[in-house]
């Protein structure tokens, strides 16, 4: 089980950080990832597994300032 | 007003060890809209150092309802509207201008900031500056905004972290594209926030 924005998600143990942002819809250019408690360099996006256990927080910033 | 009286009254206020830490710090805003432009001014009065303003548009007319600009700064650049406004309510406040567009390839402009406030509109611009900054400089603190826009409640805009040294200040949902419109209060509340962030990371306070 990987937790996603503070949900458990099934299924996704395997796929890479890339993979799991475009199968659920996220403009890759607006976002921010936090994996493990740390910023994901966007170049590591595709080498990115998700692993049972892992706790991903996802930011796709909205447009206004 | 000498420097010395102005100190003087910040550090009466804020206690001279809490106002050593402000004026030795270094914030660059990075876009001087409605966020920015609060931002700047909250931060300017609680006697923050140096501020870096980086913008690269004019003050224009479709600015003026939420953004703290005045007529008699229409066609000005942002930056030196901006740096005279700050001149007339904190004027030993030591400000750095760039009128520039701020991309992946000149953020060594930040090099030397302490903590960097993300005050774009643009969510590529924005997710852009968060993600060089913890590339590039991951030892630097960097204050976000999403979610601002509307008339909406502002007991939704809150102060998020992730990571060590990312905060993201807004609702996260709200985007001007479907709310049409960004209304003054609701901007001033999440550059308030980050204002306040701001002030507490230089504190030492890095919770939210």
């Amino acid at each position: 089980m990987v937790k996603v924005n503070g949900e458990a998600v099934e299924n996704i143990a395997g796929k890479n950080v890339y993979e799991y942002l475009s199968e659920s819809g996220y403009e890759i250019s607006r976002v921010a990832v936090e994996f493990n408690g740390e910023i994901l360099p966007k170049a590591r996006y595709e080498s990115t597994l998700l692993c049972d256990g892992d706790c991903v927080e996802i930011v796709s910033f909205v447009g206004g300032g | 007003m000498t420097k010395q009286e102005w100190l003087g009254v910040l550090e009466q206020r804020h206690g001279k060890t809490l106002q050593e830490k402000f004026s030795a710090a270094f914030v660059a805003i990075c876009g001087l809209g409605g966020l920015g432009s609060n931002t700047a001014i909250s931060l300017a009065r609680a006697g923050v150092g140096t501020l870096m303003l980086i913008d690269y548009d004019k003050v224009d007319i479709s600015n003026l309802h939420r953004q703290q600009y005045a007529v008699s700064q229409l066609g000005m650049n942002k930056t030196a509207a901006m740096e005279r406004t700050l001149s007339e309510i904190s004027p030993y406040c030591n400000v750095i201008t760039h009128d520039i567009k701020l991309t992946d390839d000149n953020l060594s402009l930040l090099a030397d900031c302490d903590i960097i406030c993300e005050c774009f509109d643009n969510p590529e611009c924005k997710a852009m500056l968060v993600n060089g900054v913890a590339e590039r400089y991951s030892e630097k603190y960097i204050v976000s905004a999403s979610g601002m826009s509307g008339l909406h409640t502002g007991n939704t805009i809150q102060t998020k972290k992730l990571g060590k040294r990312l905060y993201i200040c807004g609702d996260g949902t709200s985007d001007v594209k479907d709310d049409g419109t960004l209304l003054a209060p609701r901007v001033m509340l999440c550059a308030a926030h980050q204002a306040n962030t701001v002030l507490r990371i230089i504190a030492g306070e890095s919770d939210v």
